[in-house]
C-alpha cells in the first residue's frame, strides 16, 4: 500500500509530503503518525509541506487533526514550508488552520520545537 | 468564446487528484498567476470531492475561455446523485451532511469569480465555477 514515509530522529518524527495526496493517503498518514508517536514515545512532529502546491479543506483538516492528536499524546507538531499562494488560498477558503503551529522552513520549525520542548522540561523539573 | 471542452470522470479519490492536475494544466496554459492557479485548483478539489462523496461520482467538464483579451477557465461538475434539498443551507460555512467541515461549496464559491448551482432531490447536482486571469 502507498504510504508517506515517516522518519524517526531521536525524539522527533519528520515527514516530508512530496506527492499530491489523495484523501485515503492523507488519512493513512494521520493514522501512521499517531501510531508512531506512541510506539517511539516521540515528543515532536515536524511536517514539511513545501512541496505541496495545494492544501484544500481535507488536507487542512488532516493537518489540524495531526496537531490535535499529537497534543493529546503529549507531543508537539509544527507544519513548515507552506507556500504563499497556498496560505492565501487557505484563508480565503475559510480555513486559517487555527491550532496548528507553523514555521517558514525546516530550520525554524526545528528551533521552535527545541525551544518549546526545553520549556516543558523546565516546567517538569523538580523545583528548588 | 468557447474553445472546446474536455470531460473527466470522477469515480475515485485518485480521480480527484487527476482532476486537480488537469485544472492546473489549463490554468497555466491560460497564463494564470500562481495564486490564481492555486485558488482554482483548490476550488476544483473541493467540488470534485463533493461530486464523489455526495453525488456518488460524476464528471468534470473543463472549458478554456477567451473573451477579448480576457482568459479564463470554466469548470462544471455533474453528478446523478441524490441532489441537495436545501441549496442555500449547503452553501453556508460549517454546514455538512457528510462529516466534513462544510467548507466545500461555500469555499469553492469564494475562490471563484463566477458560481452557479442547480440541484434538486433525486435529480443530481450541477455546479459551475469560472475564474478569470
Amino acid at each position: 500500500m502507498e504510504r508517506i514515509p515517516i522518519l524517526k530522529m531521536g525524539n522527533y518524527l519528520l515527514v516530508t509530503i512530496q506527492v499530491d495526496m489523495h484523501d485515503r493517503l492523507a488519512m493513512t498518514l494521520q493514522d501512521d503518525l499517531t501510531a508512531k508517536i506512541v510506539t517511539h514515545h516521540s515528543r515532536a512532529v515536524l511536517i514539511d509541506i513545501s512541496a505541496l502546491e495545494m492544501v484544500d479543506s481535507f488536507i487542512g483538516r488532516m493537518l489540524a487533526n495531526i496537531a490535535a492528536m499529537s497534543r493529546v499524546l503529549d507531543a508537539e507538531t509544527v507544519v513548515v514550508g507552506m507556500r504563499p499562494a497556498v496560505a492565501i488560498t487557505l484563508v480565503e477558503l475559510g480555513m486559517p488552520l487555527k491550532g496548528v503551529r507553523t514555521a517558514l522552513n525546516v530550520e525554524q520549525g526545528m528551533a521552535l520545537l527545541q525551544t518549546s520542548l526545553a520549556a516543558r522540561d523546565r516546567e517538569d523539573a523538580p523545583g528548588f | 468564446m468557447l474553445q472546446g471542452s474536455e470531460t473527466f470522470l470522477i469515480r475515485s479519490s485518485e480521480d480527484v487528484v487527476l482532476a486537480r492536475q488537469q485544472v492546473r494544466a489549463r490554468a497555466i496554459a491560460q497564463g494564470f498567476s500562481l495564486v490564481d492557479q492555486t485558488k482554482l485548483v483548490t476550488a476544483a478539489s473541493e467540488l470534485a470531492r463533493n461530486t464523489l462523496q455526495y453525488g456518488g461520482g460524476g464528471v468534470m467538464h473543463v472549458e478554456v475561455l477567451t473573451e477579448g483579451v480576457r482568459r479564463g477557465v470554466r469548470l462544471v461538475f455533474e453528478d446523478q446523485g441524490p441532489g441537495i434539498p436545501d441549496v442555500s443551507q449547503a452553501l453556508r460555512d460549517g454546514y455538512s451532511s457528510g462529516g466534513g467541515l462544510g467548507l466545500g461549496l461555500g469555499g469553492a464559491k469564494r475562490l471563484a469569480n463566477e458560481f452557479s448551482i442547480e440541484s434538486s432531490p433525486g435529480a443530481g447536482t450541477r455546479v459551475m465555477i469560472a475564474r478569470w486571469r
